[in-house]
């Protein structure tokens, strides 16, 4: 049985846009401004979803204005479906991340999952091959049982879709803080590889050219989703769980490959392609004709469906997985058919391009929609949201600075150690296949990622990071600590920082508080990016990440990828032999506020934020990057979460190797979290050439040895800890806290 | 000597199989589909690893009654070389053409990473280049990898010297006895769940599954690796 919709005249008397997230200015303005009737209920359920926040940027738009995303090396900004990096030789790397964190927390498995699958569509949409997918991940402390059940099920639904479809999960970071316990990140990060010439615009142009269905059926899964994402989370308000989609990996494999295989083999034929992602088929037909000036037509009883008496509001706004839109030149559609089915897979003509921009809808012979699409596509009001500074700010300013308590500081280290953020996560990564398609020459585990480019002696370091205590202590000077951390982990790993992509996780932008930390913030990742040129070509906002008011740390996710230009610049954190000099580049101060000693001792995160200078970190970047380059760097690790210590330790791990280092600060400094420092490792025999080339910047701390101990000795203190028994605690620290 | 990569919907590691053995190894192979009819021209068969019809039902079950796969049989019998490695070793049980089942991994979990193995026979066409008792670094990548077969199989497999490949140290899935690869009764049919193909070049962190591959180059042919 159909149900019976609502009359034009009743949406408007019962106020049921409001539902949808509309508010009555907006709907006056569809209403008055716009079409000068009142919309029907499938044209109100259309602007409902393309002017929510998540795809129309209504809230955001004034602060993405800010970013950098210009650069020589930029062949494709934001706007599309992932911005494209030039990397030589006819190549190019395209990469872009995206939040699934409304989903994820309702439906874990099923809301990474399909993060995953979406940003993999995004990739592929614009005829690169997916090579690498990254996840950033944020959880409350481990000590609930929802918590636990929540990383369980987000990491095994990343596992399921990663592994299932063949691209290897390569890196990405995991934290923890009580702020996400309501409120669960997952972003997730998909790097590609192309060839120039096949790069691909969602664009549906030319009069009378098809709009064709491809992928998956669709059913009433996720209708709204883009709404629910655009909403706080409240208390007893269980309902929600409708919104979420459901993956299936199997199905994405096959639309992959034969997505790739049109787009290289039949490039003549093809217009344009769009990812079926937040909004479904009203965003992916919409923007396509909008972006191309063009009008569209579509015949929804062609739509494939899976479920019966779909009605077009339910087809137009369903979110169901795994689905592509894509314009072909009329009178070729049958190529397009005869392709997919040697694939399995279902492609339908479901409309036509017209000239007039008009947005029209067909369903049982009668027209259900008729609207200007730029209306749809373009013309959300865009608000510049009121900005004031939180209280905190200002406290935290004036407040005395936090002064650590290290007795026993062999013990400080190894409690620091199993500290879940600083924790190995080998326990999570080892669920991911970080090989499949056989390029993958840095795995889980060292700064960055490292994927080599076949076919050349170029490779790619890949990293996802953004610590947000900092952001949560000062959101400007914590942007630019995020994009100078992304960078330096891709320094570490022997590349030169192209570009980055980032996924804006923040509260509610209708709270002056919140829209000032998300406006702030952008001001300092721009600066950081315009220094450290990496322009931002690609990103995703996700706001209302509140739970019962209250909001997470601002956390922008810097998703960063480098080119390395020959594979013999590889680099990891590991120290390799004993007898390598070990040194730390820049300086190390009493920089205690809002580091990880500080939240365990503390139990918070408080306080003025240690000062940044991104002269400082650009001078230290290039000097470990040149070393590297002159073949002088044995390992190197960016120095974190934990400090020097923790650095020094994580460094020895892997080999198990000792070490005895002498350090000319007081003891707590092995803790403090100060900037733009790396801890390297030198062979002797290149003792000379290094230190010529830092000269002050670099400070000789000590020796790799094969005792097995670790040893730093400072100002009044010394660790002295079994460097096996060290790395037991660190690798064994999260398995025993999910028991 | 010509192989086949068999390609299933679903599959994923059919690059890695093509790269290791014509790239690296030099010899002729070309992939063929699931629905193909016939092995006509080719000398060996790979199939490779991934999740052939999404795993949806059971590892390797829906593919085993894939077209292309009475060919596969009809090889196995004539004696010529068939390797399955990870899904392709799951369809292999599934096909029969190897004893045995491949279960959940007792962690419940999928597992990857670089796993040392033992080489506990080193007399089959496909591992004559070890030392016998090699301990190799190969990756493993796979959520259902727990070998299990019944005690009397397991007799058998013992009697006839079947069993190829142990978990060195860690029995990481919890397979009867550590078993990570098995040959059938005539030696010609191999199956593994770890991934000798990935193995294939320093520079990704072992070429300890260079041995395995040339190990059937000169056993099953006459071409060299290059």
């Amino acid at each position: 049985m159909m149900k019976l919709e609502p009359t034009a005249q009743e949406i408007k008397d019962q106020r049921i846009y409001a539902g949808w997230g509309l508010t009555d200015e907006e709907y006056c303005l569809i209403s008055d401004d716009i079409l000068g009737r009142l919309p029907n209920y499938t044209e109100t359920g259309l602007f409902s979803v393309m002017w929510s926040e998540h795809c129309s940027y209504k809230n955001s738009k004034p602060v993405l204005r800010k970013f950098p995303s210009d650069g020589p090396q930029v062949l494709q900004g934001p706007g599309e479906g992932a911005g494209i990096v030039d990397i030589g030789d006819g190549q190019a790397v395209v990469f872009k991340a995206e939040s699934h964190n409304h989903p994820s927390a309702v439906e874990p498995y099923e809301g990474a999952a399909t993060g995953v699958g979406g940003i993999i569509r995004d990739i592929f949409s614009m005829g690169a091959r997916p090579i690498a997918i990254l996840d950033s991940l944020r959880f409350g402390e481990l000590d609930t049982p929802r918590t636990k059940y929540l990383l369980e099920e987000i990491v095994a639904g990343i596992s399921g879709y990663g592994n299932c479809i063949g691209i290897p999960t390569v890196g990405g970071e995991v934290a923890f803080d009580p702020c996400y316990e309501g409120n669960p990140l997952v972003n997730a990060m998909c790097v590609g590889l192309m060839d120039h010439k096949d790069i691909q615009k969602g664009q549906a142009k030319g009069v009378g050219n098809s709009i064709m269905y491809v992928g998956a059926k669709t059913g009433r899964d996720g209708i709204h989703g883009a709404t629910f994402a655009s909403e706080e989370f409240v208390e007893g308000v269980e309902q929600q769980r409708s919104a979420v989609q459901v993956g299936d990996p199997f199905m994405e494999k096959l639309l992959l490959e034969a997505c790739l295989e049109l787009i290289l083999d039949h490039s003549d034929i093809l217009v344009g392609i769009q990812d079926m992602g937040a909004a479904g088929l009203v965003s992916s037909s919409s923007e396509m004709a909008s972006k191309a000036g063009s009008g569209l037509k579509l015949y929804l009883d062609d739509v494939p469906q899976r479920e019966t008496n779909m009605t077009p509001y339910e087809m137009m706004l369903s979110e169901s997985q795994e689905r592509m839109l894509i314009c072909v030149e009329q009178g070729h559609e049958s190529e397009v058919v005869e392709l997919f089915k040697r694939y399995e897979l279902d492609a339908v003509t479901i409309g036509e391009v017209t000239d007039d921009g008009m947005y029209r809808l067909y369903h049982h012979g009668e027209e259900v929609a008729n609207l200007p699409v730029d209306a749809l596509a373009e013309d959300a009001p865009v608000y510049e949201n009121e900005k004031k500074e939180p209280a905190r700010i200002q406290e935290f300013i004036n407040m005395a600075n936090f002064e650590p308590d290290v007795e026993d500081a062999s013990e400080t280290l190894l409690e620091l150690l199993q500290q879940p953020t600083i924790a190995s996560k080998k326990m999570i990564y080892e669920t991911y296949d970080s090989q499949v398609r056989t390029n993958t020459v840095v795995r889980p585990g060292s700064d960055a990622a490292v994927m080599r480019v076949r076919g050349t002696n170029k490779a790619l370091a890949m990293t996802t990071d953004c610590n947000a205590r900092y952001l949560y202590l000062n959101p400007e000077v914590g942007g630019q600590i995020a994009v100078a951390e992304a960078a330096r982990n891709i320094i570490a790993s022997g590349g030169q920082p192209l570009a980055i992509t980032d996924c804006l996780n923040y509260g509610s932008p209708e709270k002056p508080e919140g829209f000032w930390e998300l406006w702030t913030s952008a001001d300092g990742i721009s600066e950081a990016c315009r220094t450290l040129n990496t322009p931002v070509i690609s990103g995703n906002v996700s706001m209302y990440n509140e739970t019962n008011g209250k909001a997470i740390y601002p956390t922008p996710m810097i998703g960063m990828v480098g080119l390395i230009e020959d594979l013999s610049h590889i680099t990891t954190q590991e120290f390799k032999e004993a007898g390598n000099l070990i040194y730390v580049i820049g300086e190390t101060k009493s920089d205690f506020n809002g580091t990880e000693i500080q939240k365990m001792q503390k139990g918070l995160i408080e306080g003025k934020l240690m000062d940044f200078d991104l002269a400082v970190e650009k001078a230290n970047q290039e000097l470990v990057l040149s070393a590297i380059k002159a073949g002088l760097v044995a390992s190197a690790h960016d120095c974190a979460e934990g400090g020097l210590a923790v650095a020094i330790a994580e460094s020895a791990f892997n080999n198990q190797l000792g070490v005895e280092a002498n350090l000319e600060m007081p003891i707590e400094n092995l803790f403090a979290e100060t900037q733009s420092r790396f801890v390297i490792s030198v062979q002797p025999e290149n003792q000379t050439a290094f230190e010529i080339l830092a000269g002050e910047k670099a400070g000789k701390i000590g020796i790799t040895t094969e005792t097995g101990e670790l040893k730093m000795t400072a100002v009044g203190g010394e660790i002295k800890v079994d460097a096996k028994k060290a790395k037991e605690l660190w690798e064994e620290a999260i398995p025993c806290l999910m028991k | 000597m010509k192989f086949a990569v068999i390609v299933f919907p679903g599959s994923n590691c059919d690059l890695d199989m093509y790269w290791a053995m014509k790239e690296i190894m030099g010899a002729d192979c070309e992939y063929v589909r699931y629905d193909a009819d016939s092995l006509v021209g080719f000398d060996g068969v790979l199939l490779p690893g991934g999740f052939s019809y999404g795993d949806y039902l059971r590892c390797g079950a829906i593919a085993r009654f894939a077209n292309i796969m009475s060919e596969v049989i009809r090889f196995a019998e004539e004696g010529k070389p068939v390797f399955g490695t990870c899904n392709g070793f799951q369809i292999l049980t599934e096909a029969g053409l190897l004893p045995g089942a491949l279960r959940r991994n007792d962690s419940l979990k999928f597992i990857s990473k670089i796993t040392p193995l033992n080489v506990v026979n080193n007399q089959t066409k496909f591992t004559s280049e070890y030392e016998m008792n090699e301990v190799i670094q190969i990756p493993v990548a796979h959520g259902e990898g727990n070998y299990y077969c019944d005690e009397e199989t397991l007799a058998e497999l013992k009697a006839n010297n079947q069993i190829v490949f142990t978990y060195e140290g860690e029995n990481i899935n919890g397979s009867v006895e550590s078993i990570a690869g098995i040959t059938n009764k005539s030696g010609n049919v191999l199956g593994m769940m770890p991934h000798p193909e990935r193995a294939m070049e320093e520079l990704l962190g072992s070429d300890d599954g260079k041995k395995f591959f040339a190990s059937i180059l000169t056993n099953f042919g006459k071409v060299t690796a290059n």
